[in-house]
């Protein structure tokens, strides 16, 4: 046990370590947050849509070999939030086949770009770790970590102001729009912050993994809770430990970071189905 | 002077109009009942009123001191809501977000009023319940006390016994009938014929020859005969 605080202390001292730390729990607090508003408003595909589009826009931004990719994908990724929200609303059908049109479409155009215009040698190692993270979290730039803080606690002070709206609007849209409320407008603030977070969370899991920290904590919160507040909190304590904890494992053990902290949810997950069955009887 | 009149409306989707021709007016203490068969423009009419779809023509005038978007609204359920994680208070507090203009949180007011209609309601003691856990009847009670906390002079309400056993069928329309003569308006869309002798009032939705009258004029109205012989559901 000794041992392993010794080698933990060991990695503390390398500032990378600390900011990989520091992005990895601010992203999976946001993220579930605004998860449990999507798994009940069952937009969790709209989730998996984005991070295929965020993959998508990222290949395109390396194609103009920019310094700073975010300034690309982000506002793609925010224009694709919106798309997919005004199809998704007409019909069931419709919005379901525009999300998987736009993401497996983004995930082949993206794919091709980086191998067609690549700009580095190793073209596999390119892709596996925009899609499933890897390396990225430990390269940070501190002024990466620094816009990473910036937008958690826009995105974090925005729930909290909102909280009561974004509960109205994910439990009775219909609702709210006949007392004069914008809901549309709420909608796509959810929308929009989800995209935000996705792209955030890209260095962290990589594209593919997103929608495991987006739906994992809200479905394991909501196997134990009853209230909305409840598990909202809960979710995002659940989120956070699974990201620390994962983070650290993967430290530990030389493993893929992204797969896991993915895989550190499912344990979560199933802990509280458990936990869910046992309370219930 | 009555709180919502219409004149000539005309309801549809994309320019095309399904109902047309309606006349009708609603009075403070009126309870409404609407019917027509599936498709007739039942939903449509709802949507127009609670203004989020336009009219295709004709006018609807609101009066008597009833501003827009004051019609509390009880909605038939949906799927999210099945499942849906919340709190009984949680959900009728929300109802007050109609009046909190743009404070982020509740205020002492709405708490207050939200508790007075979950007491009108009675269902105080089932606060900290789930919703999800709550009976079907429970449940209506709960949406109800949510949409008095938005509105207190009219409630509308969209087939709101789907669903529901015969017993919470009667629990529910006795509520009503209490809440009609506290002076609440009722707008009720059905498909109960029972729920036809709780009301003062009869629109029948059909195409552009839609009947609007008292219950008596209805009854002897040939359009409720379809209503009747078929006991109930009109198909």
């Amino acid at each position: 046990m000794s041992g392993i605080i010794t080698e933990l202390q060991y990695y503390f001292s390398y500032p990378f370590v600390r900011y990989a730390l520091v992005v990895g729990v601010l992203v999976a607090l946001c993220s579930s947050l605004f998860g449990v508003s999507l798994v009940l408003k069952r937009f969790s595909f709209i989730g998996d849509g984005l991070s295929h589009v965020a993959f998508g826009a990222m290949a395109f931004a390396t194609m103009f070999k920019l310094a700073n990719t975010t300034v690309l994908v982000m506002p793609l990724t925010v224009l694709a939030a919106i798309f997919l929200l005004r199809t998704g609303q007409n019909t069931r059908i419709k919005g379901d086949s525009a999300i998987a049109m736009l993401s497996v479409g983004a995930l082949a155009v993206g794919y091709l770009i980086m191998n067609v215009f690549s700009v580095s040698a190793n073209v596999s190692g390119d892709v596996c770790s925009t899609l499933f993270g890897s390396t990225t979290i430990l390269t940070l730039t501190g002024a990466e970590v620094t816009i990473c803080i910036v937008m958690s606690v826009i995105v974090v002070a925005f729930f909290v102001l909102f909280y009561n709206r974004i509960f109205a609007v994910t439990f009775d849209e219909t609702f709210l729009r006949a007392t004069g409320k914008k809901a549309e407008l709420y909608n796509l603030m959810i929308a929009v912050i989800t995209a935000v977070i996705i792209v955030l969370a890209m260095n962290l899991v990589g594209s593919l993994l997103i929608t495991a920290l987006l739906i994992f904590p809200a479905l394991s919160a909501m196997r134990v809770m009853y209230s909305f507040r409840s598990v909202v909190i809960y979710a995002a304590v659940l989120s956070v430990l699974g990201a620390f904890a994962g983070m650290i494992l993967s430290i530990l053990f030389s493993t893929p970071v992204g797969a896991t902290i993915v895989v550190m949810d499912i344990l979560i997950y199933l802990i509280n189905c458990l936990a869910g069955r046992i309370l219930r009887h | 002077m009555a709180y919502i009149t219409c004149r000539n409306l005309a309801l549809g989707y994309d320019g095309k109009a399904i109902v047309s021709n309606l006349n009708f007016s609603i009075s403070p203490g009126d309870y409404l009942m609407v019917v027509g068969e599936n498709g007739a423009g039942k939903s449509t009419l709802i949507k127009t009123l609670l203004h989020l779809q336009e009219q295709q023509a004709g006018t609807i005038m609101v009066g008597d001191g009833l501003k827009p978007y004051e019609i509390g609204y009880l909605p038939q359920q949906t799927v999210v809501q099945r499942d849906f994680p919340a709190t009984v208070w949680e959900i009728v507090l929300s109802g007050t977000l109609a009046h909190g203009g743009w404070r982020p949180f509740y205020t002492r007011e709405q708490k207050t009023l939200a508790e007075e209609q979950m007491k009108v309601m009675g269902i105080t003691d089932l606060k900290k319940q789930c919703y999800r856990h709550l009976s079907g009847g429970q449940q209506q009670r709960v949406l109800l006390a949510r949409a008095l906390c938005a509105a207190s002079k009219i409630i509308l309400l969209d087939e709101p016994v789907t669903g529901l056993d015969p017993r919470a069928t009667m629990e529910f329309y006795g509520l009503l009938k209490e809440l009609n003569e506290k002076g609440i308006t009722v707008i009720m869309v059905s498909h109960d014929l029972q729920a036809l002798s709780y009301a003062s009032h009869v629109l029948h939705i059909d195409r552009d020859d839609s009947f609007f009258g008292t219950r008596k004029e209805y009854l002897r109205n040939e359009k409720s005969e379809v209503f009747r012989s078929t006991g109930g559901e009109e198909k």
